[in-house]
């Protein structure tokens, strides 16, 4: 439970509040003492999470002291690696107060650190006369220079997974866009729906496996990005080809895309309920050291598989008969129709391309970090941001503007609290509206 | 199935404070949408900056609600500049997407744990009504006897919010009907005609946004007079999307579609709430429990509201009052 909370919440998330371990009892045994003493005590266990299961640290210094930063006490981990140690004085008193609980790094065993360097002192409010537990997850020291430029790099690592799925998502958008004019409300829905798909198949009952090795989540992927690509045919030849031949205005068909996305939010929640969902593998893996940073295995894997869609899809509009025409069609439906493609066809496909895409990002972010029934509807405005800054209807554009903005909000929390990293995104679609409207890779052409 | 409890309900939100909230919000949203066409996605935005200012007046800067409603009406005109200027010579879905973007701006600001020492965060604001509260004629409840009651604090909020509705549907007539509200309409109908006639187009919709803006602005301030508190979650983008639905049952460009719409919705919504919650409970409820549980069955109305927007907006989207050839919106 530790690992993957340690794993799970984000570094500036822990570095103040005291970890919800309620677990800890469980895994831990607490010294014994005395029925009579009703003292407050923090207790705590030090344990290698590096080991499965973790093995416990005996003999590491812990200080108590006041919020001004007296020592009022001092413990050592015993041999289970718990420790427990007792706020001196009437426990009344200590209600309210704040206390600093500290590990002393040097007692720590060679080549063991804190996972996350920010936990060393940890600030406890007392507000029960419960004893308090803490935590102190122990694995692999981070390199001396942990400063600023391993911080930026590790995060780039994540923003680049984040943006390799957002321009998934953007992808998809802008085509549909380019195609049809239509800016589509309910696309995030997409993304959600492809990891409520995914879902769906791992709580099959049984595993799926080939040869003892369980793929249960991959082929709930696949099968997402299948069905995926099947809904966005289905939206598209029930909903707006319709709507089209019935010479349905845009700004209509928007307010229909805002109802589509109520609609099947609401929908998502009935299916799969509002907690946020994980699946059944890969949501607690280790990560590995490559350099200065720490990355997930599945995070490569879902990095690698991104990009081999994204330039697989940009090489298909670029070089294939069907994907010069869906270029042509952006450009221009009319004089498209003129020269004999057809025009509903390309539609057609660009909607089950970009469900697909968008399915399939959803999918993989369930796989990245986990899920609820507004994931999609979250993101939808990071996706806006994204198309928009690369510009409304290009297709490298998408792209690019995805890498930018998923990045950028990744990067914005060395500077600024990570609550503020989708405001930050969202000033960045703004501004890019007031300089260039057009976006990085768009036309410059009158637009009103 | 309690029928008259359902009804009494319904009755009691589609006149109660939530359906004025709704109302004046959508009455914004006609200036915009109905009578100009900008497509202002983000109504929650002005209603925010309006409610938080009143909550603020008192509890930050202790002076009265009156200030805080000053304050509020020049912050939601000042968000409204702020958002015309980048958008406002582009294309209509630009406006969407920088509106809806900036609700969710200001939302996600004031929710912020950085900040929760003056909002409050996820919590959001309280006890600041007490001057309004002090206000109050009423001492006793008012309602139909096993049907429906509002308490004397309801009928107060109701009492300022249906005259905040009957000045404001007053003050859409008046401008419609002027030069001005003439102006607006042809924009809606053909930009470029207007351009041609000399017309300084941007100007005039930016001041459509800004007087829209202000109706956003009254219906936060009933949103945080209502609750007695503001919060975060009360402003969230499905806020505006919701006054939308209640502006396109009414009728867009109507005077007083948003009246009937906001009258309608609730009690359509109400209505549907309480069938799909009486309907999943007890030992042996009429739906089955495998099939849908109580949670689910509040999931059930707002499945129908999108739905429902869809069909309308395909099929009627004039609503109940508009006129269909008036309301041939699209995108230039």
């Amino acid at each position: 439970m530790i690992a993957v909370l340690a794993l799970l919440a984000p570094a500036a998330a822990t570095a103040a509040a005291p970890l919800p371990t309620a677990d800890a009892g469980s895994v831990c045994q607490v010294p014994e003492r005395d029925e009579a003493d009703a003292s407050i005590y923090i207790t705590g266990c030090l344990r290698d999470l590096r080991e499965d299961p973790p093995t416990p640290v005996p003999g590491v210094a812990i200080t108590l002291s006041d919020a001004e930063g007296n020592e009022l006490a001092a413990a050592e981990s015993d041999e289970n690696g718990a420790f427990a140690v007792a706020i001196p004085g009437d426990p009344i008193s200590a209600l309210g107060q704040q206390f600093v609980v500290a590990v002393d790094e040097e007692s720590l065993p060679e080549g063991s650190g804190l996972r996350n360097p920010d936990d060393v002192e940890q600030t406890i409010t007392v507000n029960t006369d419960a004893d308090q537990s803490v935590a102190f997850p122990i694995g692999d020291p981070l390199p001396e220079s942990a400063g600023g430029l391993t911080l930026a790099l590790q995060l780039t690592v994540g923003g680049l997974v984040f943006s390799s799925l957002l321009a998934m998502a953007a992808l998809g958008l802008s085509m549909i866009f380019g195609t049809t004019g239509l800016t589509n409300f309910s696309h995030g829905e997409l993304i959600t729906f492809g990891a409520v798909v995914a879902l769906a198949v791992d709580r099959l009952p049984g595993q799926i496996a080939i040869g003892g090795l369980n793929i249960t989540v991959i082929v709930g992927v696949l099968v997402a990005f299948v069905v995926s690509a099947a809904f966005g045919w289905l939206n598209d030849a029930a909903l707006w080809r319709p709507l089209r031949k019935r010479g349905t205005g845009i700004i209509a068909m928007m307010i229909v895309s805002i109802g589509l996305s109520i609609f099947l939010r609401n929908v998502f929640q009935y299916v799969a309920g509002a907690q946020s969902q994980n699946y059944s593998q890969y949501s607690a893996v280790t990560p590995i050291q490559v350099g200065p940073v720490q990355v997930t295995l599945k995070e490569i894997a879902v990095f690698l598989i991104a990009v081999a869609v994204l330039l697989g899809t940009t090489a298909f509009l670029k070089y294939t008969r069907t994907g010069k025409a869906t270029r042509a069609v952006a450009d221009n439906p009319a004089l498209s129709a003129a020269t004999g493609i057809n025009v509903e066809r390309v539609i057609s496909i660009v909607w089950i391309g970009g469900a697909a895409l968008a399915g399939l990002a959803g999918a993989l972010l369930g796989v990245t970090q986990g899920f609820d029934y507004q994931i999609g509807f979250k993101l939808l405005l990071l996706v806006f941001a994204a198309v928009v800054l690369g510009g409304l209807g290009t297709i490298w554009g998408a792209i690019v503007g995805a890498f930018i903005i998923g990045t950028f909000t990744e990067l914005t929390t060395l500077f600024v609290p990570a609550e503020f990293k989708f405001v930050g995104a969202l000033l960045v679609l703004i501004l890019v509206l007031l300089v260039r409207p057009q976006g990085l890779l768009g036309r410059a052409q009158r637009v009103g | 199935m309690d029928f008259v409890a359902i009804l009494g309900s319904a009755i009691q939100q589609a006149f109660g404070p939530t359906a004025v909230i709704y109302c004046l919000a959508a009455i914004g949203l006609n200036v915009h949408f109905g009578y100009t066409g900008l497509l202002n996605f983000g109504q929650a935005g002005f209603m925010m900056v309006a409610g938080y200012s009143i909550a603020c007046a008192v509890t930050i800067f202790a002076t009265s609600l009156w200030v805080g409603v000053v304050v509020g009406l020049l912050l939601a005109a000042l968000l409204a500049l702020a958002l015309g200027v980048p958008t406002l010579r582009l294309r209509a879905d630009y406006l969407a997407i920088v509106t809806i973007a900036s609700a969710e701006i200001i939302r996600q600001t004031v929710a912020a744990a950085s900040f929760s020492e003056y909002f409050g965060g996820q919590d959001g604001v309280t006890d600041f009504i007490s001057g309004f509260r002090d206000a109050n004629p009423y001492s006793g409840s008012v309602g139909i006897p096993g049907l429906f009651r509002w308490s004397a604090f309801d009928i107060w909020v109701m009492t300022v919010g249906w005259l905040l509705v009957a000045l404001s549907c007053l003050v859409v007539f008046l401008l419609m009907r002027s030069p001005w509200g003439r102006v607006l309409k042809s924009i809606r109908e053909d930009e470029n005609a207007v351009r041609s006639l000399g017309k300084n187009v941007y100007a005039y919709k930016m001041q459509a946004l800004v007087i829209g803006g202000i109706f956003g602005a009254l219906a936060g301030f009933m949103v945080s007079l209502r609750s007695a508190a503001v919060g975060p979650s009360f402003f969230a983008t499905d806020v505006t999307f919701f006054a939308y639905t209640v502006l396109l049952i009414g009728g867009a460009a109507r005077v007083m579609g948003p009246v009937v719409g906001a009258i309608i919705f609730w009690f359509l919504i109400t209505a549907l709430g309480g069938f799909f919650s009486q309907a999943t409970a007890g030992a042996d409820p009429l739906i089955p429990e495998a099939i849908m549980d109580p949670n689910q069955a509040s999931l059930m109305r707002f499945i129908f509201l999108g739905l429902g927007l869809m069909l309308l907006m395909i099929f009627r989207p004039q609503g109940i009052f508009g006129d269909r050839r008036e309301l041939a919106i699209d995108a230039r």
